[in-house]
């Protein structure tokens, strides 16, 4: 009875498949047309210039100081977000030192689980608003917080002030992206045999050289899916920065994805936006192969 | 490999062509970039008579989206009703919606707009983009068209003088812009009263009044960090004051070096000093254009730069007795082109129709509807904004802040100015201008650098071979 099973399983296969070709690759696909004419978006007609968006895009100084953006979002956010996560899974799980030599998390760790993982619960548009409210000049918490305690030096305009809005921005996406790696690594950890710990414990390892010699060696794989998914995040970062700045002051938070936003809904010209699309497709894709690549490792056995 | 392996490998290999051949088929079927259904309006067309100059079908289907923002909907189930009276027959579907643009800018694609849009809000569709694409309705049948209610006179002669100037591109007009916005600086006249303060006419007056005012405890002036273009108005005013209607003439054809002429120069010099001289709240930068506004409602601030709408929208926040009102710029000197009192009025509120909608007659005749007497004043009363129709505040009980902007409107009479390069090329005011201002008044960047900006802004729109241009005379 091998054969009957075909028809059951190309009936739950097929409508998803035909749902995924109709609503997602066919509209990537039209980008690819889209960005080689110059549609305006508001009547059907529209003519072919070929490349003429991806050479304008070349000169678009507005565009390079997004993607610029995007860079140090690339370079940054993976670097950051890792580091802390590690850091935090790293005492949540196996920070603290029990008796007789054991190894477990530090004390009230199970709290500090549900509050690292808080952001991870709320939609990107609450984060956003909230963060604003949070860096308000006047009635906000982190200026309040700094007049509070004396600093008044160090109050500032935050998302106003085009040498900081970018790195607030940047706070607020690891701010936001941490918890879910803590998580992650965390759970990575707790398949790493007790007994590798302890008995680096025993030897008299602190807790730096536990997490650099032990923990990521074992975690490599993780850290490595983790590196690919900040960085599509990193090239992407339009949630935020529409929420909170829409870019501005002064293009200081522009990203890739906000120009394309701009550019095809503003300004009204989606074939252009289009073009835009089509090279973060590309930027994306090139920066997941690469990474992949980058941080291939031999795998370690662990019996 | 096992047997089980391979017939799973080729169930994947099945399912991948599947998708391909699914992806295909969507690329024929459901295309972004529209079909032309080139929809065919002619047979909406009923007889032309003396109640009906526009010769509507009298039981054509009428389909009305308005945005839902300061002014809210019920204006406009209020002309419904109206344009139902004429036609009782007609079918009236009304939508109010917020984002406008992604509500109907896939309708536009597919050639299946409604009859009558107010395209307003921050989610507005581009109007030159509407006009350029020839998505428009062009408006001289209703304009030329008796009015509803006022006898004898066509109804482009019934509008305040300069009302469809924003509306006309190249001659021709596409908008009707309904409401009669002013622009101005906006005080409280009971906060003004109680410190014996009084309204600057000149330039020196100002800065002097602003140095007592921050004595007295309170920031001169405030302005919307993230919308900083709207202290673009008070600079642009000063300079027009200055050297007469030609400096907003040249920025809007843009001509070299329109924003770099002497008159924007001593304009941004003049205005750089609340920069320079910290007349401005402490984190304006950082606030929206309600935040801002809100510090002054509360009395923190003396001074905001802001159009009309103003009383409307943080009508919640206003204290009883607040007495807002507007007055124009201060004027540098004697040697100004256009007196003290000039104000900058213009035309704001765009509505439009489709040239595809299905009921393209209903729709100007809808036009026509708000442009009587009757339903002028209606919107006038309901939502507190003076209209474009001349006369039509009369009679109307009007809030303090629109009381003073009948009263300057008076005053500045024939000396009224206005630009409209941010409706021919929005992105320009939008993004360009808007950045450097923020810069400017942030005091990171120097009047000269500032103005540089914007020329350059105004360059690289004028350079740009893909946006259509216009001029005006």
């Amino acid at each position: 009875m091998r054969h009957g099973k075909y028809p059951l399983l190309l009936a739950f296969l097929l409508p998803p498949l035909a749902i995924y070709g109709y609503f997602v690759v066919s509209p990537y696909a039209q980008t690819f047309l889209v960005a080689a004419t110059d549609w305006q978006g508001l009547s059907p007609d529209y003519n072919f210039v070929g490349l003429d968006n991806f050479k304008r895009l070349w000169h678009d100084e507005y565009v390079w100081n997004a993607l610029l953006h995007n860079v140090w979002l690339l370079l940054l956010l993976p670097v950051l977000t890792i580091a802390l996560s590690l850091f935090l899974a790293t005492m949540l799980n196996v920070g603290g030192r029990g008796g007789r030599g054991t190894v477990r998390g530090v004390r009230g760790s199970g709290i500090y689980k549900v509050v690292y993982f808080a952001p991870q619960m709320l939609s990107v548009s609450i984060i956003g608003v909230l963060w604003t409210q949070i860096y308000d000049p006047r009635g906000g918490l982190l200026n309040g917080l700094l007049r509070a305690v004396g600093l008044d030096g160090l109050a500032q305009v935050w998302l106003g002030d085009p040498n900081f809005a970018f790195w607030a921005l940047l706070a607020v996406m690891v701010w936001s992206n941490v918890g879910f790696y803590v998580v992650l690594f965390g759970a990575a950890m707790q398949a790493v045999p007790r007994d590798i710990y302890e008995a680096a414990a025993l030897d008299g390892a602190g807790r730096t050289r536990t997490l650099l010699r032990i923990t990521v060696p074992l975690l490599w794989d993780t850290i490595q899916v983790a590196w690919v998914y900040l960085a599509i995040i990193a090239m992407d970062g339009f949630a935020i920065v529409q929420i909170m700045t829409r870019g501005g002051p002064d293009f200081s938070t522009d990203v890739v994805g906000e120009r394309l936003y701009d550019t095809s809904f503003g300004e009204s010209k989606f074939g252009y936006g289009s073009a835009i699309g089509v090279v973060m497709f590309f930027l994306t894709l090139s920066i997941t192969v690469l990474a992949l690549r980058v941080t291939r490792r031999e795998r370690i056995e662990l019996s | 490999m096992s047997v089980q392996d391979l017939s799973r490998r080729s169930l994947l290999r099945a399912g991948v062509s599947t998708a391909a051949v699914a992806g295909s088929a969507g690329l024929l079927a459901g295309c972004a970039l529209g079909d032309d259904k080139s929809s065919d309006n002619s047979g909406n067309k009923g007889t032309v008579s003396e109640k009906n100059p526009l010769g509507v079908k009298e039981d054509a289907a009428l389909e009305v989206v308005v945005f839902n923002g300061g002014f809210g909907e019920d204006y406009a189930k209020a002309h419904e009703a109206m344009y139902k009276e004429n036609f009782p027959k007609a079918e009236i579907k009304h939508e109010a919606v917020v984002e406008i643009s992604k509500t109907l800018q896939p309708r536009f694609v597919d050639g299946t707009p409604p009859d009558v849009i107010d395209n307003s809000g921050a989610g507005q569709i581009d109007n030159g983009g509407l006009v350029s694409q020839n998505a428009l309705a062009e408006l001289s049948p209703l304009l030329d068209a008796p009015s509803l209610d006022i006898t004898g006179k066509k109804v482009r002669e019934t509008l305040l003088p300069g009302a469809i100037e924003t509306g006309t591109f190249d001659g021709k007009t596409y908008i009707l812009n309904y409401a009669y916005t002013v622009y101005g600086l906006w005080h409280s006249t009971k906060l003004f009263t109680d410190k014996g303060w009084s309204v600057p006419k000149t330039w020196d007056d100002h800065i002097a009044l602003c140095k007592n005012i921050k004595a007295a405890g309170i920031a001169p002036w405030t302005y919307p960090g993230k919308h900083p273009r709207y202290m673009s108005w008070p600079v642009i005013s000063t300079a027009i004051k200055l050297a007469g209607p030609e400096v907003a003439m040249a920025i809007d054809n843009l001509e070299p070096n329109a924003w770099t002429s002497d008159a924007m120069k001593t304009a941004a010099d003049a205005w750089y000093q609340i920069v320079k001289d910290k007349y401005i709240l402490d984190g304006s930068a950082g606030l929206d254009h309600i935040q801002s506004e809100t510090e002054w409602a509360k009395g923190k601030v003396a001074f905001v730069s802001c159009g009309s709408w103003l009383e409307n929208e943080i009508k919640a926040v206003t204290p009883a007795g607040f007495n807002m009102a507007v007055t124009p710029t201060p004027s540098l000197g004697s040697g100004d082109k256009l007196p003290f009192e000039a104000i900058r009025g213009t035309a704001g509120e765009p509505f439009i129709v489709p040239a595809k909608a299905k009921n393209e007659l209903g729709g100007l005749e809808y036009l026509r509807t708000m442009l009587s007497m009757k339903g002028a004043k209606d919107f006038t009363g309901k939502v507190s904004s003076l209209t474009i129709v001349s006369g039509s505040a009369d009679g109307v009980q009007l809030p303090p802040g629109l009381t003073s902007c009948v009263d300057v409107l008076k005053a500045s009479g024939s000396n009224g100015f206005n630009w409209i390069y941010n409706i021919y090329y929005r992105k320009l005011e939008r993004n360009l201008v808007d950045a450097a201002c923020g810069e400017f008044f942030g005091g990171r960047s120097t009047p000269a650098e500032f103005l540089a900006a914007c020329q350059k802004g105004a360059d690289s729109i004028a350079s740009d071979t893909t946006i259509k241009k216009y001029k005006r005379s």
